[in-house]
């Protein structure tokens, strides 16, 4: 599929003509090491030095506390490296946060308050799909920029609106549909899921199921668990006996539970296992009672071990956001990290930077912002690197999602060592919807 | 899995259910037996009791097993000590007036939860269980500990049914429950003998917490569900009624278990939602309550 380059109309393509100049500089700046753009840019619009204010939309407290703790530090070190090399366009990032308890209602008062109170710029940094879907319809009447890192499909499904973006994460249909050949050609295709239940828990279940019919399996069995369950035994009885591969994912403070639970269940004589890591973030492989998964699979956006190959650009994201080899905290080991989610609160940090650089935007006056939206809109790849650690991506201007290369790792004397990366195109679907139709 | 041991596995988890409801419920029971005060915050002590095991057992670290009897006696004492103060310094001055105990407790609900959040912050953290084994049976393992459990809350229940049957101090409380004021111009301080109660029932939520928290791990939200189980199984006993509280919670244990492993949790929850409905509807002073003038 194409989502490249700008509007299909020509009227609009001749309306931003001057922007397009812009984005042309920040493009030739992008391509040129990193740090000649920002200086570049900061003589381009030197007429604001007033700084950036982000609202940062954290679930400190809640059911995803354990993965807001980690975006918090993830951002945090992002934004401290962002501003120490100059800021956005010469302007430093004012970072305000505010928790919303991982609940939908509080999370679209958050982005109110962010827009009338504070004033900010942009709101970013939303994981748990129901909030994003609580928070965003609030973000598109106040018309204000709503960058979520959630890898739920429903930015990419279009139910949304045009201020509504999440270019720092692969959605889970893309996920789910690049890891169903290797599922279906590896581990079986009889396939039982088990899933939470709320919008990105079924995601998995709808784009799963559809994924490895489409390799010649089916999804046999399909259990979908409250997120705020603390009890899980009674819900393996549901498994089918036919199933050759169960496949995992939950959310929420009773994760760690739900996997020894699993072990519990099944000692050592259990079908294939492949997990989401979800079912694992935040928790430590070498916890009592997780033995048993010696040998099973889990997807990772991106490899909470750092790998035999690791890259530069690991290296030094890691030491920035301070995780050490083990994808935990460098300064307390049992603190282990939301590795495989978090780095988006880093990228995306990087794409609002080179949103505002490109589009000139100078203020949260509406032609700014809509300046921003289109030029957001008018990306399309970000390279590996510094900016964007897990890898590199494809950016889809209509669907407002990111596309990037997913991991499949065995877990090997309790360490997850990547066995399988997918390409891109794995995960590329015809796309449902086009933002860019809708007003402004 | 076949039908026989589907309904093993099933049976098994409703009595582990059972057993913790029956602990949590029946201090619920107890309080508003004797104190006629509707607990709201009943909950946050089972809470509370899970959240200092996970202290208490981190002062002990390497031996679970002495890490976790500490947090049992621990936990039961700070938790007991709190809802003593709470009697106190909240409920006393109010005069136990119904209304007025609903909503305070609410408010102590709320404060519990906070302090929780402020002082022990927002994640979930693992104890360690005392034994750590697993039953095999042909077709699924279970886990050892959850036996242990069902064994370890037995002997709680009996001792506290032994108590207020078989002691001065159960036939204190039940003199009190009984008639109050008789009760007063016979010369029992009611107003220590409300204080205790109060302790004891908050006590008997955190064992339960305690119990539950190797296997669920301690969290601040986690005392919602057994403040709601809790007023099912009390309501569905009949209010006050211990006998009642301990045949309701096995009631809707096993069935909970029964019915989640074979269908699902939620409408586990929503048949013992209606169960309740129609017992209020059509024998509104419970199972085995007595009715009141």
């Amino acid at each position: 599929m194409d989502h490249t380059k700008t509007g299909s109309n020509g009227v609009r393509r001749a309306r931003v003509t001057r922007r397009n100049i812009i984005k042309g500089l920040g493009a030739a700046g992008a391509l040129t090491a990193s740090g000649v753009m920002p200086g570049a840019m900061r003589y381009v619009q030197a007429q604001s030095s007033a700084p950036i204010k982000i609202g940062f939309q954290c679930h400190r407290t809640g059911i995803g506390a354990s993965y807001g703790r980690w975006y918090q530090r993830t951002t945090l070190a992002a934004v401290k490296v962002i501003n120490d090399a100059g800021g956005i366009g010469g302007r430093q990032i004012e970072l305000i946060i505010e928790d919303d308890g991982t609940d939908p209602k509080r999370g679209a008062e958050v982005v109110e308050k962010f827009a009338t109170e504070h004033k900010v710029d942009f709101v970013f940094g939303t994981l748990f799909s129901h909030v994003v879907i609580g928070s965003a319809p609030t973000a598109g009447q106040l018309k204000m920029p709503y960058f979520v890192v959630s890898e739920g499909h429903h930015v990419a499904s279009g139910k949304l609106n045009r201020y509504v973006f999440q270019p720092g994460i692969t959605d889970v249909r893309s996920q789910v549909t690049s890891m169903a050949p290797w599922i279906a050609g590896n581990l079986g295709k009889k396939v039982t899921m088990i899933f939470p239940d709320f919008a990105f828990g079924h995601d998995h279940r709808n784009y799963f199921s559809a994924a490895i019919a489409a390799q010649g399996g089916s999804a046999v069995g399909l259990i979908p668990i409250p997120p705020t369950e603390t009890s899980f035994t009674r819900y393996f009885a549901q498994i089918p006996a036919e199933t050759e591969v169960i496949y995992h994912v939950m959310v929420g403070p009773g994760v760690l539970t739900f996997v020894k639970e699993m072990g519990e269940h099944f000692g050592s004589k259990h079908p294939q296992i492949f997990g989401f890591i979800d079912s694992l973030e935040a928790v430590d492989m070498a916890s009592p009672g997780l033995e048993f998964l010696d040998g099973t699979y889990f997807w990772e956006a991106y490899p909470r071990y750092a790998q035999k190959d690791q890259s530069a650009s690991d290296k030094f994201y890691r030491q920035a956001v301070g995780v050490n080899d083990m994808g935990a905290a460098v300064d307390d080991p049992k603190d282990v990290s939301t590795y495989s989610h978090m780095f988006g609160c880093w990228e995306t940090l990087y794409v609002i930077k080179a949103a505002v650089e490109q589009s000139g935007y100078q203020s949260a006056a509406p032609k700014d912002k809509a300046a921003l939206i289109e030029a957001v809109e008018a990306m399309t790849d970000f390279p590996e690197g510094n900016e964007h650690p897990q890898g590199a991506k494809k950016f889809s201007g209509q669907l407002h999602q990111a596309f990037g290369h997913q991991s499949i790792s065995k877990v090997e004397n309790g360490r997850l060592n990547v066995v399988h990366r997918t390409s891109i195109e794995d995960g590329l679907y015809e796309p449902e919807a086009d933002y860019r139709t809708h007003p402004l | 899995m076949s039908f026989g041991p589907h309904l093993l596995l099933a049976l098994l988890e409703g009595t582990v259910t059972a057993f913790v409801l029956a602990l949590t419920a029946l201090g619920l029971s107890l309080v508003f037996g004797v104190m006629r005060v509707v607990n709201v915050a009943h909950g946050e002590f089972f809470m509370l009791g899970a959240v200092l095991a996970w202290a208490f057992s981190n002062m002990v670290p390497g031996i679970p097993a002495l890490g976790f009897l500490l947090a049992l006696v621990g936990s039961a004492l700070v938790v007991g000590g709190v809802a003593f103060a709470a009697d106190r310094l909240i409920l006393r001055r109010l005069n136990y007036a119904p209304e007025a105990t609903i909503v305070a407790t609410i408010g102590l609900l709320y404060i519990i939860q906070q302090v929780v959040l402020t002082v022990y912050g927002p994640n979930a953290h693992p104890v360690v269980p005392p034994i750590n084994f697993r039953v095999v049976f042909p077709w699924f393992g279970y886990s050892g500990y959850k036996l242990v459990v069902i064994g370890a809350s037995a002997a709680m229940l009996a001792g506290t049914w032994y108590m207020l049957t078989r002691t001065r101090i159960g036939l204190v409380m039940r003199a009190t429950q009984f008639d109050r004021e008789t009760a007063q111009s016979f010369g029992i301080p009611v107003d220590r003998v409300y204080s205790a109660v109060f302790a004891l029932g908050a006590m008997l939520a955190a064992v339960a917490g305690v119990l539950v928290v190797p296997i669920q791990q301690a969290h601040y939200l986690m005392g919602l569900e057994p403040l709601l189980l809790s007023f099912i199984v009390v309501i569905l006993g009949g209010l006050g009624s211990l006998r009642g509280t301990l045949v309701a919670a096995f009631v809707i244990g096993i069935s909970d278990g029964v019915i989640s492993v074979f269908y699902s949790p939620t409408l586990a929850k929503i048949i013992a939602t209606l169960f309740v409905a129609l017992v209020l509807v059509f024998r509104s002073e419970g199972l085995f309550g007595e009715k009141r003038q």
